[in-house]
């Protein structure tokens, strides 16, 4: 039904949206506890900063991360000097493109989940001496696991709907950059409805089951412990 | 005034468009982004009441919108054949008229390429090549013509990135992130690109002709505007602009 190459195209979206996934799990956690906690002014431009890949539109954002990390950008001179080479044409470099435009994907609702929290759980920790670490991980962290769920789920599906920065930066290279939504967008463009279809629908499909499995979830107060 | 007044003013100002007894919009492949901008002064200084937009992307996609009802009332197609599929299911208001022959060049914003071959791209300094998608834009698949007929195809292919269109191509060239390219002439005489490295055009007998073919959309069947810029075309004018572009034109007049 679908062709080698469309099983390939969604093949490494998984992946992308899986390493894409982790990678903010590990970013976006400090940050999203930072904003939560932190009580200083510059807490405001920050969380404005994080929130800026929801309004500069994907197709602009891929623009200027081509210039950046091209042969002539700052990002470019930098991994070229660190004998990585250029990221534009490669996964690495829809990677860390899509860390930076599903960042507030991640961010958000764990600075959401965070801030529910309030004082008090991590007061009690510390009065049973716990390190600040300690209290995060044991206290903090379980607590806000519904937030960890939601935000990587939005993170997750967020990059699997990825089209616009992956178009322009990418160079639509088989098995290395073209996604499935670019994947579909070619089909498209090739008049190839037929073909078009099938991916779409399954893309539609698994998108829904996860969506729906996150919803089941939070609505089942017994699985959230 | 009342808030009630307020809110319906704004949405006056919100729903309705501006109308214009004649007004056109033209969906034109990319490659004619520089040429069609010229041409639309051209007729503007003959039809200064005339409102023309112009909207560019790839033909695939206008044949697509325009088969669901868009609203362009011409349609400038890369390859004829979309314009031709368009007629044949009664979707024009006009024959299908061809207008120019498109030509592809070699083309770089860092090294000099006029007097490149295509046997350079062999070149293990060259790592990166520009062409637009071959699986749906008409200049791509030539390009990868000229590259199979010149027998480099197996040695290059891996060097090969693809471009939603030739301007997106020619993007990845002008941003450093590509060495060279290939893309339409028509976009390489353009100043601001053939100042950088200049082009070398890719002999035509390496491909199939790029022939191009425009038709009026039967939307615009009463639209005097599309009919006089249709007619427009033919003028001395508009075809010394499409051979300044590089365009080479059809024999026979429209």
């Amino acid at each position: 039904m679908l062709t080698e190459s469309d099983v390939q195209s969604l093949w490494l979206t998984v992946r992308l949206a899986a390493i894409v996934t982790a990678l903010l799990l590990l970013v976006g956690t400090p940050i999203a506890w930072w904003l939560a906690r932190a009580k200083t002014w510059w807490k405001g431009p920050i969380g404005a900063i994080v929130a800026l890949p929801l309004v500069l539109p994907p197709s602009v954002l891929g623009f200027y991360l081509l210039l950046l990390m091209g042969p002539h950008g700052p990002v470019g001179q930098l991994t070229q000097a660190l004998g990585i080479g250029l990221l534009p044409f490669t996964f690495w470099g829809l990677v860390v493109a899509s860390v930076l435009y599903s960042l507030p994907f991640m961010v958000q609702p764990l600075q959401a989940a965070f801030e529910a929290l309030g004082d008090r759980p991590l007061e009690v920790a510390a009065t049973l001496r716990a390190s600040p670490l300690d209290a995060f991980f044991t206290v903090a962290v379980p607590l806000a696991a519904p937030g960890f769920l939601t935000a990587s789920i939005l993170t997750f599906a967020h990059t699997v709907g990825e089209f616009g920065i992956v178009l322009m930066m990418g160079g639509n290279l088989p098995g290395i950059t073209r996604v499935a939504s670019v994947q579909i967008y070619d089909h498209v463009e090739a008049l190839e409805y037929t073909q078009a279809h099938r991916l779409a629908a399954v893309m539609l499909i698994f998108s829904f089951l996860v969506l729906l499995a996150l919803q089941v979830w939070r609505s089942n107060p017994k699985a959230r412990g | 005034m009342t808030w009630l007044q307020v809110l319906g003013l704004i949405g006056t100002w919100l729903f309705t468009a501006a109308v214009h007894a004649e007004k056109i919009t033209i969906a034109a492949a990319s490659d004619l982004k520089f040429a069609m901008d010229d041409i639309v002064a051209i007729y503007k200084q003959t039809y200064p009441a005339d409102e023309v937009d112009v909207i560019y992307g790839s033909s695939g996609k206008f044949y697509a919108q325009i088969q669901q009802g868009a609203p362009y009332d011409l349609y400038f197609s890369a390859d004829i054949k979309f314009a031709q599929s368009l007629a044949d299911g009664g979707f024009a208001a006009s024959e299908v008229k061809p207008y120019a022959f498109g030509r592809i060049v070699l083309w770089s914003g860092s090294l000099d390429a006029s007097k490149m071959t295509l046997e350079r791209l062999l070149d293990p300094k060259i790592t990166r090549i520009a062409i637009a998608n071959p699986k749906h834009a008409p200049y791509g698949m030539r390009a990868v013509e000229a590259l199979k007929a010149s027998g480099l195809w197996d040695k290059i292919e891996s060097k090969l990135v693809y471009g939603e269109n030739i301007a997106h191509a020619a993007q990845f060239v002008q941003t450093g992130n590509a060495q060279i390219g290939i893309i339409a002439l028509a976009l390489a005489v353009n100043t601001e690109l053939s100042s950088k490295g200049g082009y070398w055009l890719i002999p035509d007998h390496l491909h199939n002709p790029l022939e191009q073919g425009f038709i009026v959309t039967k939307r615009a069947k009463g639209n005097s505007a599309a009919k006089r810029f249709a007619e427009d075309m033919d003028s001395k004018a508009v075809r010394a602009v499409m051979v300044k572009y590089g365009f080479v034109l059809p024999l026979k007049t429209l």
